[in-house]
């Protein structure tokens, strides 16, 4: 299988900042706002070379969100950023009428998504917010893997026009993309060839997929590896084509198994090509606190969940 | 000075609009449309800076946000008669495939409006994103919002109230819709309000008061008046004391005819109320 190399551990949140360090030198239309959390969203360096187009909006997500519609009136580009819970579940309403329904060109950004910020425990860990973003007609939901991947996320959103959900989150992990890439919206990326099952993952658990198909490959298991780094729109085309060759899948996610990735994964197979599949994703519960390793392993998010998942599916096919 | 006559019968016309529109759907909410009439024919006809067409974005002209959509057939009306669609299309309001929905929306592209609402409490987040934008931008036109008194009960309002006053937005002119009612009674019966305008001012506005929210000369008048307050460090505040349901006796003192519509026979007691002038859609 295709080899990948960890060039260092680092925090998704980093990636967005440095991506929006360089949107603020390179796009004068990007504003950004903040709900108090300008450290934990690794924005200071925008707000440092823009002070003008950041926006303090103290703890009040629900405003922000509606100025952040209202900043489009005029041509701006919102970046509206908090923590996932607060980002989404907290004003799902303000999304959805002043955001989504009105059409607004609004990026909403959010770092501590899933189990993994960690010891702060439940309340901060929403394992929800793909499933309320992607309901929302309209709304584009992204979730990258790594630094560079979501670095490369956060320029790419600008250029889009329409609401935008971009998710990401606080641990340092693996950082295994290329530098510097092109990232395409909705394009799914094949990361290893494989041939006895699918393996389509998104954020943080796109490394331990690589980590479980290196394991497998052992057992003489070859698995294909994708990165839905997209969720919506969801890469059909790109999962069709795979599972005609494997005849299973495996889906991984950090988020509930409701109304996740998996989920989206199944109603597209259920429609154009009914397959066995195996979902790694949190077994519709809350988290609690706790290190993230150990949390990964609790709730079976790791590569040796992804591993044991793929053994049951291929006892399906 | 503004021509009042022009301006009076265009209130009259409007209020025949809304009755008609929400009478033909039997659905609808008459009673904050009419006691808002005056302003919003005020501020389209002879108070906001407007350019000639639409666009969403809205450079170099004022803006306006409706936070309480459900007002929308006063809206959709004082549009239509200063030519932002054909007035005819007042006739479509609420029914399937029309772009005048219940609660005004930009899904459907009906020219002049900006942004959906209908679930209260929302618009003055908007209008002040709108509001920086414009600062940033560089253009120093205005952006007003009309909000219910109801409405403010919606804990959203005071984050944006607090953001406008702390952030020095003062290039927001926010109006109040004081007429005491919304749709389980009283607003001092459901959840009183207190002082509004006090309120406001301890959140670092600047208030004002229009008496008589339905006294045309008023609020033209009380308007102007905030235009003049707008520009000096401070979000302004108009709390605008109104009759809900005013010009159609039986509408009015009551909180009855909030999302109610008139019968057939009501509908004919009310047009009688208010003459025909620049012609029915």
């Amino acid at each position: 299988m295709t080899k990948y190399t960890d060039q260092g551990k680092q925090d998704t949140r980093s990636g967005f900042g440095a991506g929006m360090t360089e949107l603020g030198r390179t796009n004068p239309n990007v504003v950004t706002l903040c709900a108090d959390l300008i450290g934990s969203l690794k924005i200071d360096t925008f707000i440092k070379e823009n002070p003008e187009r950041f926006f303090q909006v103290g703890i009040a997500e629900a405003n922000m969100i509606g100025m952040s519609a209202g900043l489009t009136i005029g041509g701006k580009i919102p970046f509206a950023t908090s923590f996932a819970n607060f980002a989404t579940g907290r004003v799902y309403d303000q999304i959805r009428q002043s955001v989504a329904y009105s059409g607004k060109n609004v990026k909403i950004c959010a770092s501590h998504a899933g189990v993994t910020l960690g010891e702060d425990g439940a309340t901060h860990q929403i394992l929800e917010d793909i499933g309320l973003m992607k309901m929302l007609p309209g709304m584009t939901v992204i979730n990258p893997c790594d630094f560079n991947q979501t670095k490369a996320a956060t320029i790419a959103i600008a250029e889009h026009q329409g609401p935008v959900y971009l998710r990401f989150g606080r641990p340092k992990v693996a950082n295994f993309t290329p530098v510097d890439q092109k990232f395409e919206i909705g394009k799914a990326l094949m990361l290893s060839e494989g041939t006895d099952v699918t393996i389509l993952a998104t954020g943080h658990l796109v490394w331990e997929a690589l980590i479980a198909a290196e394991n497998l490959e052992n057992q003489g298991i070859s698995c294909e590896v994708i990165n839905i780094h997209t969720i919506k729109p969801l890469d059909e085309e790109a999962i069709i084509k795979s599972v005609k060759k494997t005849g299973c899948v495996v889906t991984a996610e950090e988020h509930n198994y409701l109304g996740g990735l998996g989920e989206s994964v199944a109603r597209t197979l259920a429609m154009q090509l009914p397959t066995p599949q195996e979902f790694v994703a949190v077994k519709d519960s809350f988290g609690e606190s706790g290190t993230p390793e150990q949390l990964m392993e609790k709730y079976g998010l790791n590569n040796k969940a992804i591993e044991q998942a793929v053994l049951n599916v291929l006892k399906r096919k | 000075m503004p021509n009042t006559k022009e301006l009076q019968d265009l209130v009259f016309q409007v209020r025949r609009d809304i009755l008609r529109m929400v009478h033909k759907v039997n659905s609808g909410h008459p009673g904050g449309s009419l006691g808002c009439t005056e302003f919003f024919v005020a501020l389209y006809n002879e108070v906001m800076e407007l350019k000639d067409g639409f666009d969403m974005d809205g450079r170099d002209e004022d803006l306006f946000f409706l936070s309480n959509g459900h007002i929308s057939p006063v809206f959709y009306s004082v549009l239509a008669r200063r030519g932002y669609f054909p007035v005819e299309e007042l006739s479509t309001f609420r029914l399937i495939n029309s772009r005048l929905q219940g609660h005004p929306t930009t899904h459907e592209g009906l020219p002049g409006i900006r942004i959906a609402s209908g679930s209260l409490g929302q618009g003055m987040s908007v209008a002040i994103g709108a509001a920086e934008a414009k600062k940033l931008n560089g253009d120093n036109k205005l952006v007003f919002s009309l909000h219910g008194d109801g409405e403010l009960q919606e804990g959203q309002n005071w984050e944006a109230i607090m953001y406008a006053g702390s952030k020095n937005v003062d290039n927001l002119i926010a109006t109040v819709d004081r007429n005491g009612q919304q749709i389980d009674g009283p607003t001092s019966e459901v959840m009183a309000l207190g002082d509004i305008g006090e309120k406001f001012r301890v959140f670092g506005w600047e208030v004002m008061e229009i008496e008589d929210g339905n006294n045309l000369e008023q609020v033209i008048a009380g308007l102007q008046k905030a235009k003049t307050l707008s520009g000096k460090g401070k979000p302004v505040c108009i709390v605008m004391n109104t009759m809900m349901g005013n010009g159609v006796d039986f509408m009015m003192h009551t909180h009855a005819w909030h999302g109610k519509a008139p019968n057939d026979e009501q509908l004919e007691t009310a047009l009688a109320q208010n003459p025909e002038t620049l012609g029915d859609y």
